[in-house]
């Protein structure tokens, strides 16, 4: 027994993603995690604190406290890891427009724990880039958004040198729709215009940029096909090999690792017979530990429950059980590379490999990815991808089991509980951050504030490191909007392209389209214009995969479409309808902000004198909450249960007809 | 839809005059609307409006140019100039559709918007609809309403060819945004395919060399004086991105609406295009054969253009004309 402990492998970082409600309330969550096991840190922020608001904004109504922990300031750091010193621990941080000011306020709060910086370790997510690709919660421009990545790789190599300054990730990619061989483009692309603009930055000497290689490391997503996704890891960490040595000329092996964590793929979980996720979280973990020479270094995965709503402490715990199983109680870690040698692996890598290259090089003729980002060429073709998915769903040509196939089955004991199986956020959350923070803003020392502000200011303009003066600021007791405040003044804001205008696919030809697509003209004929859809992403949730295909969907379908991206508010939804004279309203909300969101926009409506256009919402909606929302006067609520979009499109232009007379609702 | 709360045409004109932006969204969905039945409406509602006054010192800008030339960012940077100087702007924002399914992807409108919530810009998008050859009918009449309730009425199209000619046949001031780097403005221009604008813009200034090198060859093929007379046509550089030059565009939109004022041009030519597009409208409506019915196109045109007192109210009779017969 000794001897085979000896022999086994180590295991990976096991985490799990969370953070909710309050920086106390996290607490005691990752203090249980912990106790159960647990063996590093990944901290989710709430929507408010990811794009720069503090929790008081109006921006941030409905929105504290949902997706993660709201941090405001160095109080609520020191709050979230009271008892957790800092030096043991391992923390990821899920952040990125803010990743500087996120990283300044870990600084200042092991300095308040006594704790030597330099010897902290985690990592920062740090990728913006992908952020204008997917999630969409980047806050700048992209040349000033390189620019805070790149202070902040170059700050840590010299100051916190275990630190992973930077996680590229291809996770997001895939979620917005990416095949496995643009997931390696597009993520590779990344690391190289963030790798480039280091080194142009001069900020780290040529002799000590091989440092700055070796602490790139990724965020990698692993879908269901499990065998392409081993195969996608082995192809990351040959690429990613050859780039280090002939586009950089990096030595040292060991700073040539593809160095990687893992959340496996959210986007395939399901809603309807939500248990089938345990085993699909199982198999996907499977392609990112089986093979030695491609093992991910850290792994989180998603609760079972994720498509419901917020999981719950033992959901959570469930989702780390699984990883020990694999580890502890299985004998994989005993074992070198089991495909070393696999002719049929060995074809597959290549293929992926051949295809990413090509890729590579279409983005690097058009300029790099920043280039192709600002362009919305690299989005449209994750739109393209995504909107090909779905068809295939549609057609039943890709199989989901219990959502296009096999969709009868008993009552799951799982959901039926009287919290339907998900968590509540205490509603409360919010009114108590708010309170808490107002407290904080009179509690503190002005001149300090303004002078460290002014400090931060200069920094930005004359293109000084942005990370001493971030510290800095979070002594001083700054807040997370304060901060952000002055970067946009200095950098301005940004929307990225939405990516949804690609040509019709051929494929999409199918016959329940044209019959709506029928539908949809005919009643536009009654009503004397083409029918006009808004679709509205109201709210910080910058998740907008679901709002593109419906605009594509609805667009194939004859619709005139109103799509302005992520980010608006209530008021510019509402006038937008007014303004665009569309039939219908279609908004999508996945942060868990919707009844918030849906009122204001009702109160919107009607204050502009619009309060008679239909208004309709896709989304994770609980059901109760559904129910609630339909009594007010909703229309309809879609949620990932109606994957069949053409349905979709079908009872959008019934609630139009009804909201006419051309039709009496039943 | 909205229209419900403005009980007559004559209540919904003055709304519209006031500025009311339900009232204004009322009467765009009436201008769009196709049905024989709600095209009377829409003719009554013209004509109260044009009862009212001629706008002589308001303003219609047409912005054109191929894709890709940055337009919606120049007309952003430009609101915000007009913005700042206290002109109220309305847009008409055309976009094209797809001949196959109909559907549309519209406008961008966020781009245009200097604020959240800034009472003094409407953005419509339209889609083109079919209309390959030109802008559709209905923008004709959605630029007059937009021109009772804001100081300056921006159409952006995209395109070169017909739909230019049409929107040089809409504006006051038409100003052509090219590509740097692309020679087919220069090749357009040159092969009069590009009916000449007023003024010439070299977006994406930025760009250094490809930007310059674009904007002396314009200058080169461009013969300076515009054809309608007393007017030279400038070529400008700008980089709606940097905001640089755009000052001097609207500087220079606004000159060239002095001058038409100063000629009195503006008026007199409004109404000549105005019969253009009541002669489109009514063909649209009743086709060629209504027109025959009207004594045919010639005469239809010199009747329009001799009526001087009420172009609109004339449109209307017309309507109600052809309707009983």
């Amino acid at each position: 027994m000794s001897q085979d402990t000896a022999k086994r492998d180590r295991p990976w970082l096991m985490r799990t993603y969370s953070g909710h409600s309050s920086a106390q309330a996290s607490n005691q969550l990752y203090r249980t995690n912990l106790s159960r096991g647990q063996t590093g840190l990944s901290v989710a922020f709430d929507l408010p604190t990811q794009t720069g608001y503090d929790s008081d904004h109006p921006l941030a109504r409905g929105e504290v406290g949902k997706v993660g922990v709201p941090i405001n300031h160095i109080g609520d750091m020191e709050a979230l890891f009271d008892q957790i010193p800092l030096d043991q621990m391992n923390t990821s941080m899920t952040i990125n427009a803010t990743a500087p000011w996120l990283l300044a306020l870990y600084v200042a709060v092991a300095e308040r724990q006594g704790v030597d910086p330099s010897t902290l370790q985690g990592t920062t997510q740090n990728d913006v880039l992908k952020e204008y690709l997917s999630r969409g919660t980047y806050i700048y421009p992209p040349a000033p958004s390189v620019r805070l990545t790149t202070d902040l790789i170059a700050y840590t190599v010299a100051n916190i040198p275990k630190w992973n300054p930077t996680n590229v990730c291809s996770y997001h990619l895939q979620e917005a729709g990416a095949t496995p061989t643009q997931e390696l483009a597009y993520a590779l692309s990344t690391a190289i215009a963030i790798l480039d603009a280091v080194k142009a930055s001069g900020q780290v000497s040529q002799d000590c940029f091989h440092d700055v290689f070796g602490r790139i490391s990724f965020f990698v997503n692993a879908g269901i096909r499990f065998v392409e996704e081993t195969c996608k890891l082995r192809a990351f960490g040959r690429m990613w090999d050859e780039l280090a040595q002939q586009r950089y000329g990096i030595e040292n092996p060991k700073q040539r690792r593809f160095r990687y964590g893992v959340q496996v793929n959210s986007l395939g979980l399901t809603e309807s017979q939500p248990e089938n996720n345990v085993q699909r979280i199982v198999l996907e973990m499977l392609a990112v530990t089986l093979s030695k020479s491609s093992r991910a270094r850290a792994i989180q995965l998603p609760a079972w429950n994720e498509a419901l709503g917020l999981p719950r402490p033992w959901d959570q715990q469930w989702a780390l059980r699984m990883q020990q199983v694999l580890a502890l109680e299985t004998d994989l870690l005993e074992y070198g590379d089991l495909f070393e040698g696999s002719h049929v692996v060995e074809r597959k890598v290549q293929e992926l490999i051949s295809g990413a290259r090509e890729e590579m090089s279409r983005v690097e003729s058009q300029g790099g990815l920043v280039a192709c980002i600002e362009t919305g060429y690299v989005k449209s073709e994750l739109v393209r991808s995504h909107t090909l998915r779905m068809r295939n769903i549609e057609s039943g040509e890709l199989q989901i089991i219990g959502v296009n196939c096999f969709q009868e089955t008993a009552e799951s004991p799982l959901t039926a509980g009287e919290e339907s199986g998900i968590m509540k956020v205490d509603k409360k959350a919010e009114e108590e951050q708010i309170a808490s923070l107002r407290s904080f803003r009179l509690n503190r020392e002005h001149s300090r504030v303004e002078q460290a502000l002014e400090l931060l200011r200069t920094a930005a303009t004359n293109g000084n490191n942005i990370m001493p003066p971030s510290i800095e600021c979070a002594r001083a007791g700054v807040t997370t909007g304060e901060w952000s405040e002055v970067l946009r003044e200095v950098f301005g804001e940004y929307r990225a392209p939405t990516g949804i205008d690609i040509t019709p696919l051929s494929e999409s030809e199918s016959e329940a389209l044209v019959i709506v697509r029928e539908r949809v003209r005919n009643t536009g004929k009654e009503l004397g214009r083409p029918l006009r859809l808004l679709i509205g992403k109201p709210g910080l949730d910058g998740h907008s995969n679901g709002a593109e295909q419906i605009a594509v969907k609805a667009r194939d379908a004859g619709f005139e479409i109103v799509y302005e991206g992520i980010r608006l508010t209530p008021a510019q939804i509402a006038r937008a309808a007014q303004e665009e004279g569309v039939h219908l309203i279609g908004l999508s909300i996945l942060s868990g902000s919707h009844m918030e969101l849906i009122d204001d926009i009702f109160i919107e409506l009607k204050n502009i004198g619009a309060a008679d256009i239909p208004v309709v919402i896709g989304g994770i909606i609980p059901e109760e909450d559904a129910e609630h929302l339909l009594q007010n006067g909703l229309k309809a609520v879609f949620t990932p249960k109606d994957m069949d979009m053409n349905s979709i499109m079908d009872a959008m232009v019934t609630i139009i007809r009804q909201a006419h007379g051309l039709e009496t609702s039943t | 839809m909205q229209q419900a709360n403005f009980k007559t045409s004559v209540d919904l004109a003055a709304a519209v005059s006031e500025g009311d932006r339900a009232a204004l969204a009322a009467a765009l969905n009436l201008l769009d609307d196709q049905r024989a039945s709600v095209r009377s409406k829409a003719a009554e509602l013209l004509a109260q409006l044009q009862l009212t006054q001629e706008f002589p010192d308001k303003h219609l800008v047409g912005i054109t140019g191929p894709p890709g030339a940055g337009k919606s960012t120049l007309c952003a940077a430009l609101i915000s100039v007009w913005r700042k100087r206290g002109l109220r702007v309305g847009v008409l924002a055309v976009d094209p559709s797809s001949p196959i399914s109909g559907g549309a992807f519209l406008g961008d409108r966020l781009r245009m918007q200097t604020s959240y919530e800034d009472d003094g810009v409407f953005v419509r998008s339209l889609s083109s609809r079919g209309q390959f050859g030109g802008l559709s009918a209905e923008v004709w009449p959605m630029s007059v309403v937009m021109l009772a309730g804001f100081d300056i009425v921006l159409i952006e199209t995209v395109g070169v060819g017909q739909r230019e000619a049409d929107i040089a046949r809409l504006c006051d001031t038409t100003c052509y945004v090219a590509q740097p780097g692309s020679g087919d403005s220069v090749q357009f221009l040159k092969a009069g395919i590009l009916e000449v604008p007023h003024i010439l813009v070299v977006n994406k200034e930025d760009m250094g060399d490809v930007a310059r090198r674009t904007l002396a060859e314009l200058r080169a093929a461009l013969n300076r004086e515009h054809p309608d007379g007393d007017w030279e046509v400038p070529v400008l550089p700008t980089s709606a991105t940097k905001n640089a030059g755009v000052e001097t565009l609207a500087d220079v939109i606004h000159q060239h609406h002095n001058t038409l004022k100063a000629q009195q041009k503006l008026v007199p030519r409004r109404r000549r295009y105005q019969t253009y597009w009541i002669h489109k409208r009514l063909q649209e409506e009743f086709g060629s054969f209504g027109i025959e019915q009207l004594g045919g196109e010639q005469l239809l045109l010199t009747q329009l253009e001799e009526n001087e007192v009420d172009l609109l109210q004339h449109y209307e009779s017309l309507r109600v004309h052809l309707n009983k017969s």
